[in-house]
């Protein structure tokens, strides 16, 4: 399966100069950048590993880019994304979110049903071995 | 009724103002013209016609007096009040570009007129008797200014644009939603499907219509426990959150609790009402969902009935500012290129007015006041009805990125089947987007855009093939009185 979290998982994988461009954006934008991994993409998991703090005072786009190749070359098998935060008042959270890195096999998730009174049935989201 | 207004000479006072009898509305301090508005009081904005031979003055004054505390003849118990401050004052009037005989009349109104975080009172006093008044020929309410100590007497919208994102954890671009076709008949069996198809197809959102409640053909239950199957096995496929939303509309508000409380039982992210349940149901569902960190979607059935005439009825525009106040989290705000009515700087002023912290005036889009909303959430807008893959670029360019666009024909219809039409919608939204950011001119390039990502995409290709052409051109009526605009069009 393709994990399809993120803005851009719909098209085929970014190239580095498309990672940029979008980096670019964000710096214009007045929005601080982040790279965060995982190896447990299950959709509730909010909290991916910080590769480092959000880059709050980095305005540049080639030096973003480095650290996103950093955390691809440490964590190869693993997801990684790039956050774009933007602290305005009113925001102050997250404005663009997408991956940069999927491990080589994406093993999907399996439904687990525990069926209850009345039909009802308790849904879990659970990692295929 | 042919009462004869006496016409007063100097203004009216103590015994003379309150001796029994017919005056004018005017005369009975329902005009001020030197009036001052006051940052706490409610002010509105109505367009007037006023019959023949109705000063618009007086008829101003009318709507003043019969939205506050007149009634047609003078009554003494005005003086056990302190009757001039809770008289409502038209202060201003003036012609309506290019429309003779029309009028706007601005009125303000003492905060204490109203009930804190009521806009079932609010309401009934605004639009109350007033639109059936015989002095006039017909009336509009175009825009209302609320204080920040008003507005903070609503809770406003539970979850809010910020922290549905968050939950969803779905960010920098548009969400893609549809709805369920067709919209009566279907079995909760066959529904659920559409929505499986659907949303492992790459949709965020599907939607209940308007008038799915709890029919013979699939009653609630049924289609709840189907729906939330597929959302599931949706999730499962793609490691994302979905939602449809389960409109929970029925007759009682025991029976909108009963459903909303199963669809959280369900684990669902969201529920949906429909405007014709009325204010005050919707104030109680807001509670409801804010209690239960639930998504509030309001659809609106009903509103075409009295928002599209520009001579009678009420502004969309005020309805979107009552029901940010009265806490909805996604309102069907118009698409300006689809198959319903919505002028482009309209409809902008529409989603101005739910997502912005502080709107200024801003007459070309139909805003008259400057209303802060002191902190509210954030509304998100919908996208709804008649949109289809290859107006992609439009709708970025007119709706932004906070907002949920709706292909409900334009992924159930498509060639190669539902999901393929979902997949279509999510590879063009993210297309153009990514274009969008890169700083590529959309507006101008977006076919290409769109033409060069079908080249590796056959659903796009096929979605393209079938719709690329389809626009609805027709002239709006529901336009600003302050520039000529073209309609919307490809």
């Amino acid at each position: 399966m393709r994990l399809t979290q993120g803005a851009f998982s719909f098209l085929p994988d970014l190239t580095d100069a498309q990672i940029a461009a979008q980096i670019e954006y964000c710096l214009q934008q007045g929005w601080a950048t982040s790279v965060e991994y995982t190896d447990d993409p299950h959709p509730r998991n909010t909290y991916w590993e910080m590769f480092g703090m959000p880059m709050f005072d980095m305005k540049d786009a080639a030096g973003v880019l480095q650290e996103v190749n950093a955390c691809r070359h440490t964590f190869p098998n693993h997801y990684v994304r790039v956050n774009a935060f933007d602290a305005t008042r009113g925001v102050e959270s997250v404005r663009l979110s997408f991956i940069v890195n999927r491990p080589p096999e994406e093993p999907g998730f399996g439904l687990i049903r525990e069926e209850g009174a009345g039909r009802n049935i308790r849904y879990t989201l659970g990692r295929r071995a | 009724m042919t009462i004869q207004r006496i016409a007063a000479r100097t203004p009216k006072a103590g015994a003379d103002r309150y001796r029994a009898g017919v005056l004018k509305y005017a005369d009975m301090g329902y005009w001020d013209s030197d009036y001052e508005p006051k940052d706490t009081d409610v002010l509105a904005l109505f367009r007037i016609t006023p019959q023949d031979g109705v000063e618009p003055k007086e008829a101003a004054a009318a709507v003043a007096g019969e939205s506050s505390t007149a009634t047609w003849t003078v009554v003494w118990t005005d003086r056990l009040t302190a009757c001039e401050r809770y008289r409502a004052k038209a202060y201003r009037i003036e012609p309506v570009p290019g429309a003779p005989g029309q009028y706007f009349a601005y009125i303000a109104y003492d905060l204490d007129l109203f009930e804190p975080g009521s806009i079932a009172n609010l309401s009934a006093s605004i639009i109350g008797n007033v639109f059936g008044f015989k002095p006039l020929k017909a009336l509009r309410l175009e825009d209302m200014r609320f204080p920040t100590a008003y507005v903070k007497t609503f809770a406003g919208p539970p979850t809010g644009i910020i922290v549905e994102r968050e939950r969803l954890d779905k960010f920098g671009r548009p969400l893609l939603g549809a709805t369920v076709k067709p919209k009566l008949g279907l079995s909760g069996r066959n529904y659920g499907r559409v929505v499986y198809e659907a949303l492992q197809g790459g949709l965020d959102f599907t939607k209940d219509d308007e008038n799915i409640n709890s029919q013979p053909f699939m009653h609630w239950r049924d289609r709840f426990l189907y729906c939330m199957e597929a959302v599931n096995r949706a999730q499962a496929a793609t490691g994302e959150v979905k939602g449809h939303y389960l409109n929970v509309t029925a007759a009682t508000m025991e029976d909108m609790y009963e459903r909303a409380d199963f669809a959280r039982e369900l684990g669902s992210v969201i529920v949906m009402i429909d405007l014709v349940i009325g204010y005050t149901a919707i104030q109680s569902m807001s509670r409801w969902a804010r209690k239960n960190d639930m998504i509030l979607h309001l659809h609106r059935a009903g509103h075409g009935t009295y928002t599209r005439q520009k001579t009678h009825g009420v502004s969309f525009r005020v309805i979107a500012k009552w029901m940010r106040l009265a806490g909805v989290d996604h309102l069907h705000a118009g698409t300006v290129v689809g198959k319903l009515e919505g002028d482009p700087s309209t409809v902008q002023g529409f989603y101005n007015v739910l997502r912005q912290p502080l709107n200024t005036v801003d007459l070309p889009r139909g805003i008259f006041f400057e209303q802060n909303w002191a902190g509210l959430n954030g509304v998100m807008p919908v996208a709804s009805g008649g949109i289809h893959a290859g107006q992609m670029h439009q709708l970025l360019t007119y709706l932004g990125d906070d907002t949920v666009l709706q292909f409900g024909g334009g992924t159930i219809g498509h060639p190669m089947g539902i999901a393929a039409g979902a997949t279509a919608n999510r590879v063009a939204l993210e297309a153009m987007v990514l274009a969008r950011n890169e700083g590529r001119d959309i507006w101008n390039e977006g076919p290409q855009i769109l033409a060069d990502v079908a080249r590796h995409c056959t659903p796009l290709k096929a979605a393209l093939d079938t719709w690329g052409e389809v626009t609805f051109n027709y002239a709006s009526t529901d336009t600003p009185d302050f520039i000529p605009t073209p309609t919307a069009a490809a």
